[in-house]
């Protein structure tokens, strides 16, 4: 009797799930490339065939999204440029045997990663406000530094923008180092220290080389991030990306076009090159990491 | 025997007394600046929710609220600029629903993929795999025009819906549930159960924890939500909180102490919640990272 019940079982339980999937996610992406060979103004509107019309004009004639790009990828490199080596050195101290008020602190940096990325824009509106700003008061005026126009000068609102990520992203890519940190066994550190290695040397040739796996997690994690970002500078410089669009992202720009403007098409095409543009990262950054195995 | 060999002199104990001292300053002292640059903005905005827009934009700037006034919560709450209280609800039934359906779905194909053999399993494994890695920005202009043909523009089905399918949770309740003993089963199955008795009655109860910890983690992507929600919804009354957050601050005159109200009474159940289950959610949160 169950013999019959468990053969069909395992479909019952799998369909409602693949079902969903099939509708709201596999269907989009395929209907998704059809529409990027389209051209489609409205919802109404009937599309026309243009072939690669959508993908040329993106790369040869569209300025603003090659700022877009400019932008996210300036974004991407900036932070993580930032806050790998911070997230490591708080991994570290974090990860010391005998600190206390270990918990307290790791809560503490947590904390920015699950506030919502609106709420971080308005908080960060005000940190870099010109006149009344934190950052401009607390940070650059005791050190001489004349205030800094972060959120109404072009070539500020990208390293403001980067300022934000570090101070959202840090503290949790920090507990990723940590979990890579308690994975390494502690016998290959002694081992390293009885043969007479430096701290620094056990770190840069034990721990650093053992915690590629989580570099590469981290690595691609801040790269799909990137180019997600979209909330923040939104609330921070506006849906246009404030003077010069210098705050547009590519997740902006992809709605500006798709939902302001209702370029289905269009929208589509550039919603394809975020995907092939995030898949190549990816593949490169791992690549990248494999090629420094070798040392 | 080593130690013996390597005993420190008295001179060298103190020398490292004093560096160890030295190393304890240093790395308090760093850990401490973090927490001061986390934590400063967040009470900038705790404390600029009780200010007026006069206290908030004078010279010098005052981390504290020495005045502090109501007045910004009430008039958020009184609904003067826009519906916040039920922007607030919305939210709520939004991110539970949503969490709701995708732990049903989750734990259902988790409880398949790790319970079953069957036709297509290793083919639909390395299908789902892969279409993992394709980022959702592709299935945003024809989702939209989906949820526009079924009528579900400005209707919350069609901003929990989409969302409640996820891949992640899909992987994340196999890998709990594959670990749950199949003796367990095979007992059930002699006693009568039936194969959604079996799922109900033991899979579930199981892995509550893995549930818990899903449960939170979509709940809070619900909660935090902006780009999809803005997209669906278009009416101030079905808002929720952070796209009624965001027209705030497109007002003309500019309210920043009413806003920084909203975003702190939005942002304080989820901190509540993680001070809760803080161990428990940070520790698993890495199970993505180490099963690499």
């Amino acid at each position: 009797m169950f013999g019959r019940g468990r053969k069909i079982a395992p479909y019952l339980f799998i369909s409602p799930f693949f079902l969903g999937y099939a509708i709201f996610f596999l269907y989009p992406v395929i209907q998704s490339l059809q529409l990027s060979f389209y051209r489609q103004v409205g919802l109404t509107n009937p599309p026309r065939f243009i072939g690669f019309d959508n993908y040329v004009r993106l790369v040869t004639k569209d300025a603003l999204f090659i700022k877009a790009l400019t932008n996210t990828t300036y974004y991407a490199l900036g932070s993580i440029l930032i806050i790998v080596p911070l997230a490591l050195l708080l991994a570290l101290i974090l990860h010391s045997p005998k600190l206390r008020f270990r918990e307290f602190f790791r809560f503490l940096y947590f904390t920015p990663n699950i506030t919502a990325g609106v709420v971080v824009g308005i908080i960060f509106g005000l940190v870099f406000e010109e006149q009344y700003g934190l950052i401009n008061n607390l940070l650059l005026a005791p050190l001489g530094l004349e205030n800094v126009r972060w959120l109404r000068e072009a070539r500020w609102i990208m390293p403001a923008v980067i300022l934000l990520g570090a101070w959202k992203w840090t503290g949790i890519n920090a507990i990723y180092f940590m979990v890579g940190l308690q994975n390494i066994p502690p016998e290959l550190k002694e081992a390293a220290r009885v043969d007479g290695a430096t701290r620094w040397q056990v770190f840069w040739h034990v721990t650093l080389p053992l915690l590629r796996p989580i570099l590469a997690f981290v690595l691609t994690i801040a790269i799909i991030g990137s180019y997600n970002l979209f909330a923040e500078p939104a609330i921070l410089v506006g849906m246009e990306g404030g003077p010069n669009n210098a705050g547009m992202t590519m997740t902006m720009y992809l709605y500006a076009r798709g939902f302001r403007e209702l370029k289905m098409g269009y929208a589509s095409a550039i919603g394809y090159s975020l995907a092939v543009i995030i898949l190549v990262l990816s593949v490169v950054q791992l690549f990248l990491i494999r090629a420094f195995r070798e040392d | 025997m080593r130690l013996a060999l390597s005993r420190p002199s008295d001179a060298d104990e103190r020398k490292s007394l004093y560096l160890k001292l030295f190393e304890a300053t240093v790395v308090y002292a760093i850990l401490f600046f973090f927490a001061l640059l986390v934590g400063i903005p967040f009470l900038y905005m705790i404390t600029g929710s009780f200010k007026t827009n006069g206290q908030l934009f004078s010279w010098p700037i005052n981390l504290l609220a020495p005045e502090p006034t109501l007045n910004n919560y009430e008039r958020l709450l009184s609904g003067e600029e826009i519906p916040y209280l039920r922007q607030m609800i919305n939210s709520v039934v939004i991110a539970v629903s949503q969490s709701a359906l995708t732990l049903l779905f989750a734990s259902m194909v988790g409880w398949g993929f790790a319970k079953y053999e069957f036709r297509g399993k290793t083919f639909l494994t390395i299908f789902l795999l892969f279409t993992f890695a394709i980022p959702f920005q592709v299935t945003l202009v024809p989702l939209f025009q989906m949820i526009v043909r079924l009528g579900l523009l400005d209707n919350y089905l069609g901003v929990i819906l989409p969302s409640s399918v996820s891949a992640f949770g899909a992987f994340f309740m196999r890998q709990a549930m594959v670990s749950i003993p199949s003796e367990l089963l095979d007992a059930g199955r002699i006693d009568g159960a039936s194969e959604w008795g079996l799922f109900w009655r033991i899979g579930i109860p199981l892995s509550r924890g893995a549930l818990s910890i899903l449960c939170v983690l979509v709940f809070l992507t619900a909660w935090n939500d902006y780009l999809w929600p803005l997209i669906v919804l278009r009416t101030p009354e079905k808002f929720t909180y952070p796209v009624g957050l965001a027209t705030l601050k497109g007002l003309y005159k500019i309210e920043y102490g009413m806003i920084l109200g909203g975003a702190f009474i939005a942002t304080l159940p989820i901190v509540l919640i993680f001070v809760a289950g803080r161990n428990q959610i940070l520790d698993n949160l890495t199970i993505g990272a180490v099963k690499q």
